[in-house]
């Protein structure tokens, strides 16, 4: 009985101890929830302002990002956060900032300039972009000034369109076995070739659409070894533009890791098509194509939505030959914003290094998605 | 197999199993009898014995009066197949028949294939049609069948053969002209028809033109057709490419009425050519 009083006394006394050390000298985030200081670190050079920053995108912690902004007067929270994450439905909209690099270019007593490199996580992989952000010394610490790109906005008017759309009525459940079905579409595979790269067997090629439907398209292949036996099974994923309108061409890449073109004796390919409820639109221009040599050998080009509606993800595909015209690479690059009618955004697809000095000719193509469905 | 299948062969394992059962009832049975015809039959003996009649699917179970006729109705068998007759209850014959399908068609199971195809294809349709009665047996006797190939505008192709077996078929060649053609089969007093369509090939001969329109140049083609003469259909897609001091545009446009067109930045010099799939077009030097 005795003993149980005194360890009810030891614990009050310990619990009162402990709640005096804590309001005495509270943890930083202990205050941050009381209403006190903010629990990020003093931002006393202008790397750990731009840290500050980065941890407030990456916790999208809008507020806070905004707040330490130096320039914020100049545009609204809103502004800045589309900014970061656009106005509509987008790659970018639904991303999340996984980490961030921050690289000083330039330094002196009262300003600074520092590159954030920002690795945004989306639904089709990693997403990196870069600003330059400027520092500015106030007092004892430095605060960002957010380089603040403004989205265009499409002036309000009518754009009419001409919808061109295919529907398929498939055979019912009640109709005799032998009734009618609408055939599959006919789609051929004008070429294809396997390289041997560091990570793996890769078989390039293109597929036609030849018939006058619109066909969703896959390739998967088989490699097989010398006495025919499978040696692996892969598919194209998204290294390829599913669906295609008549007499469209698609670029396709499959990758057989770890597989090694020695060990093939032939390849077994497996197209596949399906007809599709589709749309004609929208129509997609790729302007200002280029292809940029080696070092970073890239293909940089600019798309351009001809069509009245937005486009949320925007997928383009290049296909890169050599001078006798077969097919050497193929590369993509999702655009992470939503293409808005008229407003050009800017791609760039980048080609190894050891291809870009054999690359003659290129061919891009872009596969367009829009959130809420077809149209 | 139905339950009534394990039925009848657990009925006819025991009529084979019983000994003494080696009797023929040959001569009160007829070799075959046409599906769903009444047909009457006298069994030797004396008094009373259970019948059956096994077949595939069917199984018929009657009580006679042997050394009497006994009459089965219209439609009593009308599963095509080859039956087992036995008496139970004595030690009497068995024998076996046939039920063969009638020689009217009533039904039939058409099969055409492509639903779609290019025009002037060899051999590009084909036909096979499966005749039945109409208790849905397949008419294995020789029976003519006629098919036919109407296409929009009136033409008509026909070829006549013979189901064998009761399947007949055919191929036909797809004509030049695109449209829905009608696909008939016919045996006896049925028929079915089935629509191909059939459309235009690759285009032919691309030519486009251009024009200046305030900034732009706009490429538009003239009405695509095939080598036959078909109008291209609209959704097909051409691809317009301007090439210009080591630069490319390029656009993928689908076909609206019957001519792709598309506006595109003007760049001085550049060389425009268009293509739809793996058709190459003209080709312009654009100077403005």
């Amino acid at each position: 009985m005795t003993k149980g009083r005194v360890l009810a006394a030891c614990l009050l006394v310990v619990t009162a101890a402990l709640i005096v050390v804590g309001t005495l000298w509270p943890v930083p985030t202990a205050v941050a929830y009381a209403g006190g200081e903010s629990i990020v670190p003093s931002a006393r050079t202008p790397e750990a302002a731009a840290n500050n920053l980065g941890n407030a995108i990456k916790a999208q912690d809008w507020q806070r990002a905004y707040l330490s902004l130096e320039n914020k007067a100049q545009f609204t929270e809103q502004d800045f956060v589309h900014d970061l994450t656009g106005t509509y439905p987008s790659l970018q909209a639904n991303a999340t900032l996984n980490t961030f690099e921050v690289f000083p270019l330039h330094s002196d007593a009262n300003s600074a300039l520092v590159r954030m490199k920002l690795h945004w996580t989306t639904v089709v992989g990693t997403e990196v972009s870069t600003r330059d952000v400027h520092m500015m010394r106030d007092g004892d610490h430095w605060a960002p000034e957010w380089p603040l790109v403004k989205e265009a906005t499409v002036p309000p008017q009518v754009i009419p369109v001409n919808y061109l759309r295919w529907d398929v009525i498939y055979r019912g459940p009640e109709d005799d076995w032998g009734a009618q079905d609408v055939a599959a579409p006919h789609v051929r595979i004008i070429d294809m070739h396997p390289v041997q790269r560091a990570d793996g067997v890769v078989l390039l090629g293109e597929i036609l659409n030849e018939d006058v439907v619109p066909a969703y398209v896959s390739v998967s292949a088989t490699l097989l070894s010398k006495n025919q036996t499978p040696i692996a099974t892969e598919g194209s994923f998204d290294k390829i533009a599913h669906q295609l309108l008549p007499k469209q061409v698609t670029p396709f890449l499959i990758l057989f890791p770890n597989a090694s073109l020695s060990d093939v004796a032939s390849v077994r390919m497996t197209p596949f098509s399906t007809l599709v409820p589709a749309s004609a639109d929208p129509v997609i221009e790729v302007d200002n194509e280029k292809l940029n040599p080696a070092p970073d050998a890239s293909l940089t080009g600019e798309l351009i939505n001809q069509s009245g509606r937005v486009v949320s993800v925007a997928h383009v595909l290049g296909t890169f030959y050599n001078a006798t015209g077969q097919v050497l690479w193929v590369a993509d690059q999702y655009v992470p914003r939503a293409l808005l009618p008229g407003i050009p955004a800017q791609f760039i697809i980048h080609i190894p290094e050891d291809l870009a000095r054999k690359v003659s000719s290129q061919r891009t193509v872009v596969a367009s998605y829009t959130y809420g469905g077809v149209l | 197999m139905r339950a009534g299948d394990g039925v009848a062969f657990g009925l006819l394992a025991l009529a084979v199993g019983i000994p003494g059962w080696s009797q023929s009832l040959d001569a009160a049975f007829p070799k075959q009898i046409e599906a769903g015809s009444a047909f009457s039959v006298e069994l030797p003996g004396s008094g009373e014995g259970t019948l059956y009649l096994v077949g595939p699917g069917q199984v018929l179970r009657r009580t006679v009066r042997l050394g009497e006729t006994t009459e089965f109705p219209a439609g009593s068998l009308y599963n095509a197949g080859h039956y087992v007759a036995f008496l139970l209850g004595q030690a009497s014959p068995t024998t076996e028949f046939d039920v063969i399908a009638t020689k009217n068609p009533a039904e039939m199971s058409f099969l055409a294939n492509p639903s779609r195809l290019p025009v002037s294809q060899r051999d590009g349709i084909s036909g096979a049609v499966y005749i039945f009665d109409s208790y849905r047996n397949l008419i294995a006797s020789q029976i003519p069948v006629q098919f036919q190939l109407v296409t929009p505008t009136g033409t008509n192709q026909m070829r006549s053969t013979e189901a064998r077996y009761g399947v007949a078929s055919v191929e036909f060649d797809s004509t030049s002209e695109q449209g829905a053609d009608k696909f008939i089969a016919s045996a006896g007093n049925v028929s079915s028809t089935r629509v191909i369509r059939q459309v235009s090939g690759d285009p032919c001969g691309i030519k486009m033109s251009a024009a200046q329109v305030g900034k732009n140049v706009q490429l538009s083609t003239e009405p695509l057709k095939d080598c036959s003469g078909n109008a291209v259909p609209d959704g097909t897609v051409v691809t317009f490419t301007q090439t210009y001091g080591g630069c490319e545009s390029t656009v993928d446009v689908p076909m609206k009425r019957g001519i792709a067109e598309v506006q595109m930045p003007s760049h001085p010099g550049a060389t425009i050519t268009v293509a739809s799939g793996v058709v190459l077009g003209n080709q312009i030097r654009w100077e403005k």
